[in-house]
């Protein structure tokens, strides 16, 4: 008893973090990363429970416990290994999950107080090993001779991939863009999360046996029963929501409006910020707009932010409460100095003799009956119309399914959206031998529902390549 | 690496070949589709549609105008070096069939994305009068391709200084006016394309054009390359690179292909400055 008190006192260890005034015109990454004593001293909080909420928070099933209570021995190289049975990906996942409503929102202490930093010491165990560690690799199951096929390499597929080379089976990940990381490396900024790290990560199931081969649009370059073709027992399709949506207002076509995958695209994986030291430009916009209250939108105003805007606003058609990025993003872009205009909605754009955007008209909203979402539908106030000043406008208003690969390859149920109907409790598609998840099944998500997904496939291809389907 | 297997200047420097080892992408290519180059790890993802290709080489020939630094670079690429990355094939192929007659007009680095697209339409059975159009006589490519592509050849330059002198226009008018003409393909500059879809909807012959507009990913995912066509956003990477001509709008296409033309015009000299030093 006297020990839980103890524990209750040390408070939630705070995360480092660059200061707003200087991060906002850089690109480095904001949390600087707990010191192996905060570690430690952070994982005497956990109180380890018996029955812990945390693990059923958590999509993938971490140990939480079991790796925070390494940490508190001091026992790094435990902590990594650990997280790895569960999870091939625990830089990414303790940077980029909303812990607060997962594994953090179920901790015990958050009931009375602040939950375990979890995320903070997930991201603590997997930076150590990549910095300090012996690169020693979990072990493997012995080979089954099966072959399986990833197509796709964000977070879904990658968990795939990791969760069946562990078990034996040769694993290749296809991807269509020239790098791996699908939305970590070409949607996540390197603010947020450094393309290094995701290298590091892929290389990491690389030296466990998986073969990664880029620049291969599955549906274009290589047919799906091509891939069975060539020998693959299964294949799993994580290809992500890659369709940008628009608004379809007048002028969207303007110069100086651009679909946040664009934007960060060219921001992220072409590294465009720092042209000219590389070749692909970005606009740099001195009064930028971004549409949409995602966390998207929230990487978009924050990149506008760091390539130099002299303003960067969020335009929201909804109010705060209604807004789907994550808390800790939209404060981190507040103390960066985004403007939020709320329950403002655009109706058209403006451009100059040239096709370049230099304004937009808003109508101001207000909060109506709930919707099909429950959230409260936002409607126009009359007469409100007002125009806005910019020259950028991106727009993260969410993305649709790509359908690239699943109309060439039809065989597979989609839904009226477009997405590939799968089983959630197993992944499978109506295709034999094809499973799916992450974004393309469920629509844009986070990266541990992907991972959730990708976990669900990987068990049911591994009974299916071992039992049959 | 994607080796560069044969390497040609064409026009006196300012245009370039590229036959690329690309085993996968030519087995599947058909005429009218187009492929993504990356040359350097620092390099941009610049989309061409391919000139041809050749299955049982498994080599893919694109054909460029050296018009900035991406192109620059590729352009410094030497027989046996390579790009760091090829994708494809991207885009909807050349919807191909036997018409009747058709014209197939062509204007600078166009005619090479035309080259396949007549041949597969003359094997089709259609009768094809080619027309390719260039400034001057050193910048017209491929016209002994052309010639053997085609059943009937008409070149102008707009100087006059090969062929008849006049934009290809004026040619396309006289065969309009000339004979009945089921089908038409423009493939150029996109003041050419703009002029020769007028021409052709006074006369009501269908006309297919293809775009090229600035892309990042090309399989739909950045939207950058929407164009708009019949009053509708499409998507060039995915919905084409070809569209009905009669419904593209020109002018805002020309105006989104300078998006980044300060940059761009920048980045080139800086680039050309250097080569010098």
């Amino acid at each position: 008893m006297a020990e839980k008190k103890k524990k209750r006192a040390i408070p939630r260890q705070p995360m480092p973090e660059q200061a707003p005034e200087v991060r906002r015109r850089n690109f480095k990454e904001v949390p600087e990363g707990y010191s192996p004593e905060t570690a430690m001293e952070e994982a005497t909080r956990c109180l380890q429970c018996k029955n812990p909420g945390c693990v059923d928070g958590c999509p993938v099933s971490v140990d939480i416990p079991g790796f925070i209570g390494l940490i508190q021995d001091g026992d790094f190289k435990g902590a990594i290994r650990n997280l790895w049975g569960k999870n091939s990906l625990p830089a990414v996942c303790g940077r980029v999950c909303p812990q607060e409503i997962q594994c953090e929102g179920k901790c015990v202490l958050a009931k009375k107080g602040e939950a375990v930093a979890i995320g903070h010491l997930e991201r603590f165990a997997a930076d150590y090993e990549r910095e300090h560690g012996t690169g020693e690799l979990p072990p493997k199951q012995p080979t089954t001779g099966k072959k399986a096929a990833v197509v796709g390499s964000g977070p879904a597929g990658l968990t795939v991939a990791g969760d069946l080379i562990a078990k034996g089976h040769e694993v290749t990940v296809l991807e269509a863009f020239h790098k791996p990381g699908g939305v970590l490396v070409y949607g996540i900024p390197e603010f947020r999360l450094p393309k290094e790290i995701v290298a590091q990560e892929v290389h990491f199931l690389e030296r466990l046996g998986v073969k990664v081969e880029t620049n291969m649009v599955v549906g274009r370059t290589v047919s799906m029963d091509e891939l069975f073709e060539q020998g693959y027992d299964a294949v799993f399709v994580g290809v992500g929501a890659g369709l940008p949506r628009f608004l379809n207002i007048p002028g969207e076509n303007l110069v100086g409006i651009l679909s946040a995958n664009e934007y960060l695209t060219r921001a992220n994986l072409m590294k465009a910020y720092l042209y000219p030291q590389v070749d692909t430009p970005i606009p740099k916009g001195k009064n930028v707009v971004v549409l949409g209250g995602g966390n998207v939108a929230m990487d978009a105003a924050r990149t506008a932010m760091r390539l130099g805007a002299d303003s960067s606003k969020i335009v929201y058609r909804r109010s705060r409460e209604e807004m789907p990025a994550r808390v800790a993003e939209v404060h981190h872009a507040e103390e960066e100095g985004i403007e939020f205009h709320l329950l403002t909605n655009p109706t058209r754009f403006i451009g100059n003799e040239k096709g370049r955007l230099i304004g937009m008209e808003c109508l101001k909203m207000e909060l109506g009956e709930p919707d099909a979402s429950g959230r409260r539908r936002p409607v126009p106030v009359e007469g409100s119309e007002y125009r806005l000043d910019c020259d950028l406008v991106i727009v993260a208003v969410g993305s649709g399914a790509n359908p690239l690969l699943t109309q060439s390859d039809a065989d597979m149920e989609l839904n009226k959206w477009g997405y590939i109907v799968a089983d959630p409790k197993t992944g499978k598609t109506t295709k034999k031998g094809v499973w799916a998840g992450g974004d393309i099944v469920t629509g844009a998500a986070t990266v541990i529902l992907a991972m959730g997904a990708g976990r669900i496939a990987a068990d049911s291809m591994h009974d299916y390549l071992t039992l049959g389907w | 690496m994607f080796k560069i297997v044969k390497r040609e200047e064409m026009a006196g420097g300012t245009v370039v070949l590229n036959e690329i080892e690309a085993p996968l992408i030519a087995n599947k290519a058909k005429p009218g589709q187009f492929v993504i180059l990356k040359a350097t790890e620092e390099g941009e993802r610049v989309p061409l549609t391919m000139a041809e290709t050749d299955p049982e080489k498994g080599t893919l020939t694109v054909i460029y105008m050296v018009v900035g630094k991406s192109t620059a670079v590729f352009k410094s690429l030497k027989e046996g070096e390579g790009y760091q990355d090829v994708i494809g094939p991207l885009g909807k192929p050349t919807h191909i069939e036997k018409v009747g007659t058709v014209v197939c007009v062509g204007g600078g680095t166009g005619i090479a994305v035309l080259h396949p697209i007549t041949r597969a339409l003359k094997e089709a059975g259609n009768r094809v009068i080619a027309i390719i159009g260039a400034r001057n006589k050193d910048l017209l490519i491929l016209e002994d391709r052309m010639k053997q592509a085609s059943h009937e050849l008409k070149i102008c330059t707009d100087d006059g200084s090969y062929g008849r002198k006049g934009f290809v226009t004026e040619v396309l008018k006289e065969v309009l006016e000339g004979e009945k003409v089921d089908q038409a393909v423009a493939i150029g500059p996109v003041p050419m394309m703009k002029f020769v879809s007028k021409m052709t909807a006074d006369y009501d012959v269908p006309t297919l054009v293809s775009l090229n507009p600035i892309m990042v990913d090309g399989t739909g995912m950045c939207g950058g390359c929407r164009v708009s066509v019949g009053g509708e956003t499409k998507f060039a990477c995915v919905d084409g690179p070809e569209f009905d001509g009669h419904q593209v709008d020109y002018d805002e296409l020309m105006m989104r292909l300078q998006a980044y033309c300060e940059d761009e015009q920048k980045c080139y000299n800086d680039f050309c400055l250097m080569e010098q030093a």
